[in-house]
């Protein structure tokens, strides 16, 4: 049994190997380029990064409905987007999910969560499931920073929002807004990484 | 090893009533009432990352299956009745599951109490309340990104991590070679 599966995975992976130039790795690490997209927002337009000409990076979050740990943030996202889209690095939410899986995160749920909460920034789906893997996110909610550089959007910290999911008057480490801060100000990110829980990815 | 049961026994004990975070451990299952009652008796262990450490760490000769789950996360609740099938079948071969529910505080009664009464869940469940994420997250496995459900699998020293969902065989096969 455990053989067959090695010999499938093997295989498998070599078939990937030799056809396509997907490199097999857990996705983007810092100092890393991110791939650019076009994913459905919620309004039924196609948003690309390539699209803000002005911005000087962007806080991506892959987030959802369904997730407690993405509901207990959705506040504070949208208190980042105001805080730094005038700014230059805007919030672009991404829902990872397969909403067969999870009907709760579908386009007409986004619509109306996104409307109930008042959002401002663009909540695109994931539809086919191509762009999260390549970021390697794994949960929602779950921030990359980019910053735009010649080479492309460099990944600039992956990780968590804040250190306290339950309760945002006790956060003391704001890991994204120091991050993005620092950014602005052209200095060193002190925390390029965090862990945070979250609801896996639906497939 | 017993004198650590009984200095375990003695510190849950003493800080019973004034620390929440280092409750009584048993839960109460075997109280079946018709009622809702019953929902009152779960008594439900409460930790922090430094009451659960000791707790997912046990140097003893039993193979421990620990597994981080939630009501509210669909593929945990999917795999909870094979994590509830080792720890009626492999009891006798030394073998304990741990349930460590990450559900929020202000869910314990409303969700998850009711949860383990509806299902009749018979593996010792603790709930895990701990904001600093950043700090046990990588504590409890290098490798573990954050994503729910995760399990660990270990005996004395030797230990696995699993971020993923289960199948019964799957997980069978894998507290098997725990076994053998």
């Amino acid at each position: 049994m455990k053989t067959l599966k090695l010999l499938t995975i093997m295989t498998l992976g070599l078939a990937l190997f030799a056809f396509t130039n997907i490199t097999i790795d857990k996705g983007y690490e810092v100092g890393d380029i991110a791939t650019d997209f076009s994913l459905e927002n919620i309004d039924g337009k196609m948003v690309s990064l390539a699209d803000y000409k002005d911005a000087k990076g962007f806080i991506v979050i892959f987030t959802c409905n369904t997730c407690p740990y993405a509901v207990a943030y959705e506040d504070r996202v949208e208190a980042l987007n105001k805080k730094y889209e005038d700014k230059g690095y805007p919030v672009i939410a991404i829902m990872p999910n397969n909403t067969d899986v999870m009907p709760g995160d579908n386009m007409e749920a986004m619509q109306a969560r996104a409307k109930a909460k008042g959002f401002t920034f663009p909540y695109l789906t994931d539809k086919n499931q191509k762009i999260y893997p390549q970021y390697g996110a794994t949960k929602t909610p779950h921030v990359y920073i980019l910053e735009k550089t010649k080479k492309g959007n460099e990944v600039k910290y992956i990780g968590a929002i804040d250190d306290n999911y339950k309760d945002a008057d006790a956060v003391t480490e704001k890991y994204t807004e120091d991050a993005v801060d620092a950014l602005l100000k052209n200095s060193e990110i002190k925390v390029k990484s965090t862990r945070a829980i979250g609801c896996s990815i639906k497939v | 090893m017993k004198s650590q049961v009984l200095l375990l026994l003695l510190l849950i004990t003493a800080c019973k009533n004034d620390v929440p975070h280092k409750e009584k451990v048993e839960s109460k299952y075997e109280n079946k009432a018709k009622d809702d009652a019953v929902v009152d008796a779960v008594d439900l262990g409460v930790y922090d990352y430094d009451g659960l450490e000791p707790l997912i760490n046990l140097k003893d000769d039993k193979v421990h299956v620990v597994n981080f789950w939630a009501t509210w996360c669909a593929p945990c609740v999917k795999e909870l009745p094979y994590f509830e099938h080792i720890n009626e079948n492999y009891k006798d071969k030394n073998v304990e599951v741990l349930l460590v529910s990450l559900d929020f505080p202000k869910n314990y009664e409303s969700k998850l109490k009711p949860f383990l009464k509806k299902y009749s869940i018979k593996s010792q469940v603790v709930a895990f309340d701990d904001t600093d994420q950043n700090r046990w997250i990588p504590a409890i496995n290098k490798d573990w990104s954050g994503a729910l459900p995760a399990t660990i699998i270990y005996k004395g020293d030797k230990r696995q991590f699993y971020e993923r969902s289960f199948t019964q065989e799957e997980l069978e096969n894998e507290i098997l070679g725990f076994l053998h």
